[in-house]
């Protein structure tokens, strides 16, 4: 392939142009959103310079420790983007269930994925394992969302119908079964979406990120393909552990419904 | 068959000395917030008394599983939830529930006519009236032949007629397979037609009046 270009400061000043053209736009307009844009755009570069820079450091020391580290740290950021998400309707519980399932879901399908399909040695390569960790513990938190709040709402309205399905003698399982379900369902929805338009209605970000760097797009490719299926072995992992352990908190152990105090 | 013994549940029910014989009727009649549908709640464990005991067959009913009883202590809501899809679907779906067989179309079919549904089992539910909704949820809980009905209100959204028609055939349906049937009404005519006892309920609480059918 052919070499990379190096984008000088010049270059990526340039870039910068489009950020001005919008700004102009939005003055004219009387958007008033001047402020956010600038905003955004400050945190993106910065945010972006900053992880650079870990990266090399990261990549420089390649310690196990460190590694973990950083993937506790996506992991804590994710947990707590979850819970934020769902709002005021969540209880105790099913913030404990969240935990327990994100860790071990996203866990098990990284090291899975590092382990068997990289076969990755060693094991804890800082350029391999973060940016892979990353892509599966970012897509299990969009679909564990998904799920959570849709399983807090479906449990929340249909509430009558679970209370009926009990008096006729179901059990916790049977009568949240459709519930529970539906919300799987509708968080693994996406993953599986984009797997239908890949390659087609676009590309994805780290198959083009690989092809700009000089990577063939066949090694590319490769890697797409591997890690679509783990993004997929991740979030269903995380979501079925999640709504088969998460419809439980809404009862009590003599298979009542909790009702709010 | 059920004996309350000084149960309480959050100011809503007290009663101090109740049984409820099996093979009986027994109407529960009382204003609304008179803590009738939290009694019936109570017998089949969907709430637990803050005090007290209930015994179902002079067993504690804390020491029975819950899903157990129920399977033996079947209630009715007095708005029933119906689920997707067809009428046959929700017949099906009790005894689906309390994990027994499904029964053949026949007895479907008979059982549409006890409580007076003229629908196809291929009908699919969204297209029933609330009236016709009380009444398939009604033969959904006759199918699963259990050895308690608890009925909150059963006629409740239905007109007179029908609803004296419906529970003419419930009751005729209960004596017949020697079964219990404890049931809510507002209705005096009913539970003195039909009842072998009356319990009459204010604030929570047992008054006089209850009494055996003349």
């Amino acid at each position: 392939m052919n070499d990379i270009i190096q984008l000088t400061l010049y270059q990526l000043g340039a870039a910068f142009i489009f950020v001005i053209v919008l700004l102009i736009i939005v003055k004219i307009r009387k958007l008033k959103r001047e402020t956010l844009l600038i905003i955004a755009t400050l945190r993106m570069t910065v945010q972006l310079v900053i992880v650079g820079y870990v990266l090399v450091f990261l990549f420089d020391v390649s310690h196990p420790l460190l590694t973990v580290l950083v993937i506790l740290i996506m992991e804590a950021f994710a947990i707590y983007t979850i819970i934020k998400r769902a709002g005021k309707h969540i209880n105790k519980a099913l913030k404990r269930i969240i935990v327990i399932s994100m860790l071990s879901g996203t866990l098990i399908s990284v090291l899975y994925f590092i382990v068997v399909v990289i076969g990755l040695s060693p094991w804890y390569d800082p350029q391999y394992f973060i940016p892979i960790a990353g892509m599966l513990i970012g897509n299990a938190m969009t679909g564990i969302s998904i799920g959570v709040n849709k399983l807090i709402q479906d449990m929340t309205t249909h509430k009558a119908s679970i209370e009926n399905a009990l008096m006729l003698g179901a059990t916790p399982k049977k009568a949240s079964k459709h519930l529970v379900d539906q919300a799987f369902d509708a968080a693994i929805i996406p993953t599986i979406n984009s797997m239908l338009g890949m390659g087609i209605i676009f590309l994805p970000g780290m198959m083009t990120g690989q092809i700009l760097s000089g990577v063939s797009p066949l090694t590319a490719i490769e890697y797409q393909i591997a890690i679509m299926l783990g993004i997929l072995g991740s979030v269903s992992l995380t979501v079925l552990l999640f709504v088969q352990l998460g419809y439980k908190t809404y009862f009590n152990d003599q298979a009542q419904l909790k009702y709010k105090e | 068959m059920f004996t309350l013994k000084n149960v309480r549940y959050k100011h809503i029910v007290k009663v101090d000395n109740l049984s409820i014989e099996s093979e009986k009727i027994t109407c529960i009649l009382g204003k609304s917030g008179a803590g009738k549908t939290t009694l019936l709640k109570l017998l089949n464990k969907m709430i637990t008394p803050d005090e007290g005991t209930i015994f179902f067959h002079d067993k504690p009913i804390d020491t029975i599983d819950s899903v157990a009883l129920r399977r033996q202590v079947v209630m009715l809501a007095q708005t029933p939830s119906l689920y997707p899809h067809t009428v046959e679907d929700n017949l099906q779906i009790g005894r689906l529930f309390s994990d027994k067989a499904p029964v053949d179309v026949d007895h479907l079919k008979r059982m549409l006519q006890i409580v007076e549904l003229n629908k196809a089992l291929s009908d699919e539910v969204d297209t029933l009236s609330g009236g016709e909704k009380q009444r398939l949820a009604l033969g959904r809980m006759l199918l699963m032949k259990p050895d308690v009905y608890l009925l909150d209100e059963p006629s409740a959204s239905l007109d007179e007629q029908t609803a004296n028609l419906i529970i003419k055939q419930v009751v005729e349906y209960t004596k017949k397979h020697q079964k219990t049937l404890i049931m809510i009404t507002h209705q005096d005519t009913i539970a003195k037609r039909y009842a072998d006892t009356i319990i009459n309920m204010v604030d929570g609480q047992l008054v006089q009046g209850g009494g055996v059918r003349e």
